[in-house]
C-alpha cells in the first residue's frame, strides 16, 4: 500500500520521519536518466577508443545501464531496492537485445528493397531478363509461393487438426502415444530431408516430374507437426466443464466437438495455422529440389517447374550482379510483408472469434 | 412428464478404484430428493451414474441397475446420448458456452440435436428463461454473450438450458455452492417451482438447503478414506432431520461428525 502511495507522490511528500513503511526513493525518471547517461557513455567510449562496430557501443551502453542502475540504487535507496531495479533493468536489456536484430533486419530489408518495389515489379516475371538487366519482376514467384503454400495448407491443415482432435478427445493408450511420438519426431525433420524424401518417393520411385505440387508435398511434411502441436494445446485449454455441459444436454460427442469445443478454441487454432503457414512460406530447400525454379510464369502447380519467393531470392543472390541483388532485396521485402499480413489476419481472426466476456 | 428412478445394487468405479458400492434407492417423481454427506463419499459420482455421465470420465464404469420407469439405463443397446436427453444435469460451476449468446445458450441442446423453426425457438427461449426466473433480467440482451452475466444469472441460464430440452428428470450437482445467498435463494425458489414438472435430484453440502428444498433426503457416508461410499439411509426429509434411524446420520447432521 505504502509503495503505491510513494509511487504516486514521490517528490511532493517527504517521508514521514520514523515511519516503518516509507523510505528514500529515487524520482520516477531516474531509470530513464540512467539509460540516457549509459547510452551517452557508450557512444563516448566507442568514439574515444575508436571502436568501429556499433554493436560494441550498444553492448557497452547496456552493461553500463545495468551496472549504473545497481550502483545508484544501492547508494540512494537500499540493497533490496537495488536488486529489484537490477532485475528490472536486466529484463529491459534482454528485451532490447531481442528486438534490435529484428528491427535491424526489417529496417535493412525495407531500405534496400523498397526502391525497386513497384507495380511493375509485382506484375512481371523474369522471362528474358538477364542478370545485368534492370527491371524484371517477382510475379511468377508470388504465384508459385501462393499455390505451393495454399496446396500444402489444404492438405496439412485438415490432417493436422483432425490428428489433434484425435489426440485430445479420443486418443487413449498405445496408438495415441505412438502418434504423439511421431509428431514430435516430425517436428525435428530438417526441410532438406523432407525435400529429399519426396524427391526419392514422388519423383524417383513414382516417376512424377518436377512441379509445384511436389514442393507442396514436402511442405506438408513440415507443416503437419506444427499444426498438430498448436491445435492440441488449444484444444487442451477448452475447459472440460463445457464438454460435460454439452454431453449432459444429450448432444453426441462428435457434435460436441464440432459445435462447442472447436468454436471455443477456434481463435487459437487459426493463429497456430497461420504461424505454420508463415513458417513454410519461407522454405527454400524443398523448392530447390522439387520445383526446380522457373523464370517464367507457370500458373499450373501440377505441371512443370515453378518458382517461389525464397527460391527467387536465392537465385538472384547467386547471379551476383547489382541489379540482381536489388531484386533479391525487393523479393525479401515482399516475403516479409506476406508473412506479416498473414500474422495480422491471424490476430484479427483470433480477436474476432475469441470467447466474449463483455458485460 | 416426470418419471420415477429405481436404483438397485449400483457400484461405480474409477479405473480400479471403487467409488461407491451397492447403492439401492427409489427417487419419486415430481419431488425433490437431496443427497447429503461428507466430501468424497460419492454423492456426485452417484448422481452422475443416473444419466450415464460417469462413464465420460476416463476409466469410469458402473455395475448394477438404474430403472427409469422400468427401463434399465444400463441395459444392452441403450444409447447414453438418448439417456442424457431425458435426464438433464446442472453442474456445480456455472458453465455457459462462451462462444454463444444468451439466446443460443438456451437453445444449444435443441439446436445441436436437430432443426427447429425460428418462431419455435423464440417460444422455447422465453418459456425456458421464464421457467428459470431469468427472463426479466435478460430479455433486452438475448444476443449478448452468456458469459457476461453474473454467477447467479449464469447458473440460472444453465438451468434454463437444461430445462429447454424438456427432460423428465433434472440432476443438480451442488448448484448453489459457487453462489451468494441471494442467488442461492433465487435458485431454491426455482427448484420449488420446477418440482411441479420435473423429478429433481440435488447434491448439496448445505444441510439447511437440503431441509428447505427437499421432500426426501439421502445420507451418504464412507467407512474410511479410500473405502467406497455407501448409502446410509434415505427417508422423508423431516424424519432425517428430526429423528433419523441411524446414529451416523444424526451425528453428521448435528455436526458431531468426525
Amino acid at each position: 500500500m505504502s509503495h503505491t502511495m510513494t509511487d504516486q507522490r514521490p517528490t511532493t511528500d517527504p517521508p514521514v520521519p520514523g515511519s516503518v513503511f516509507t523510505h528514500r526513493r529515487m524520482p520516477r525518471w531516474a531509470p530513464a536518466a540512467i539509460a540516457v547517461i549509459a547510452v551517452a557513455l557508450g557512444v563516448a567510449i566507442g568514439l574515444a577508443f575508436d571502436l568501429s562496430s556499433h554493436v560494441q557501443w550498444g553492448l557497452i551502453a547496456l552493461a553500463l545501464f545495468v551496472l549504473g542502475t545497481y550502483v545508484t540504487t544501492a547508494l540512494l535507496e537500499d540493497r533490496r531496492q537495488a536488486k529489484d531495479r537490477v532485475a528490472t533493468s536486466l529484463v529491459w536489456a534482454c528485451f532490447v537485445l531481442a528486438v534490435v536484430p529484428l528491427y535491424s533486419l526489417v529496417e535493412t530489408t525495407f531500405a534496400k528493397g523498397v526502391k525497386d518495389l513497384d507495380g511493375r515489379f509485382l506484375t512481371h516475371s523474369m522471362a528474358g531478363v538477364l542478370a545485368t538487366d534492370e527491371g524484371g519482376g517477382v510475379y511468377h514467384a508470388i504465384i508459385g509461393t501462393l499455390e505451393q503454400v495454399g496446396l500444402a495448407s489444404l492438405i496439412a491443415v485438415p490432417i493436422g487438426v483432425l490428428t489433434a482432435i484425435y489426440l485430445v478427445e479420443y486418443g487413449r493408450g498405445k496408438l495415441a502415444l505412438a502418434v504423439t511420438f511421431f509428431v514430435d519426431v516430425m517436428t525435428g525433420i530438417p526441410s532438406i530431408v523432407s525435400g529429399l524424401f519426396i524427391l526419392a518417393f514422388w519423383i524417383l520411385v513414382l516417376g512424377f516430374s518436377y512441379s509445384g505440387f511436389a514442393g507442396s508435398l514436402a511442405l506438408v511434411i513440415l507443416m503437419i507437426p506444427v499444426v498438430v502441436r498448436s491445435t492440441e494445446e488449444m484444444l487442451k485449454l477448452v475447459p472440460n466443464e463445457l464438454r460435460e455441459a454439452s454431453l449432459a444436454l444429450g448432444v453426441p460427442k462428435w457434435r460436441t466437438i464440432l459445435k462447442v469445443v472447436l468454436p471455443t478454441a477456434l481463435g487459437g487454432i487459426t493463429t497456430g495455422i497461420m504461424l505454420a503457414v508463415a513458417r513454410i512460406a519461407g522454405e527454400t530447400a524443398p523448392v530447390l529440389l522439387l520445383v526446380f525454379g522457373n523464370p517464367m510464369i507457370n500458373n499450373d502447380p501440377f505441371n512443370g517447374a515453378q518458382s517461389s519467393l525464397p527460391f527467387y531470392i536465392y537465385e538472384q543472390y547467386l547471379l551476383g550482379t547489382d541489379q540482381a541483388y536489388s531484386r533479391a532485396w525487393s523479393a525479401a521485402l515482399v516475403l516479409i510483408a506476406f508473412v506479416m499480413i498473414l500474422n495480422l489476419v491471424a490476430r484479427g481472426i483470433a480477436r474476432w472469434k475469441a470467447p466474449k466476456t463483455g458485460r | 412428464m416426470a418419471k420415477r428412478i429405481d436404483v438397485s445394487g449400483l457400484t461405480a468405479y474409477y479405473g480400479p478404484h471403487k467409488a461407491i458400492e451397492d447403492i439401492s434407492m427409489t427417487v419419486e417423481p415430481r419431488s425433490v430428493t437431496a443427497f447429503i454427506g461428507p466430501s468424497g463419499c460419492g454423492k456426485s459420482t452417484f448422481l452422475r451414474t443416473l444419466n450415464r455421465m460417469h462413464e465420460v470420465t476416463p476409466g469410469g464404469r458402473v455395475e448394477g441397475k438404474v430403472l427409469l420407469d422400468d427401463e434399465d439405463l444400463y441395459g444392452t443397446g441403450v444409447d447414453p446420448v438418448a439417456v442424457r436427453r431425458t435426464i438433464g444435469m446442472v453442474f456445480q460451476r456455472p458453465n455457459p458456452f462462451p462462444t454463444m449468446s444468451i439466446y443460443d445458450n438456451v437453445v444449444a441442446g435443441l439446436r445441436l440435436n436437430g432443426r427447429y423453426r425460428k418462431s419455435e425457438l423464440d417460444e422455447i427461449v422465453e418459456k425456458s428463461l421464464k421457467g428459470a426466473n431469468l427472463w426479466n433480467e435478460v430479455k433486452d440482451r438475448l444476443n449478448r454473450p452468456g458469459s457476461g452475466l453474473s454467477g447467479g444469472q449464469q447458473q440460472r441460464l444453465c438451468i434454463a438450458r437444461a430445462i429447454a430440452v424438456e427432460p423428465q428428470v433434472l440432476l443438480m450437482d451442488e448448484p448453489c455452492s459457487a453462489l451468494d445467498p441471494i442467488s442461492t435463494l433465487a435458485i431454491e425458489d426455482l427448484i420449488g417451482e420446477l418440482k411441479e414438472r420435473f423429478t429433481i435430484v440435488i447434491v448439496t453440502h448445505n444441510m439447511q438447503q437440503a431441509a428447505r428444498v427437499s421432500d426426501r433426503t439421502a445420507f451418504f457416508n464412507l467407512a474410511a478414506v479410500g473405502q467406497p461410499g455407501r448409502l446410509i439411509e434415505i427417508d422423508d426429509t423431516e424424519r432425517i432431520f428430526s429423528n433419523p434411524s441411524v446414529q451416523a446420520t444424526e451425528d453428521y447432521i448435528s455436526g458431531r461428525f468426525g
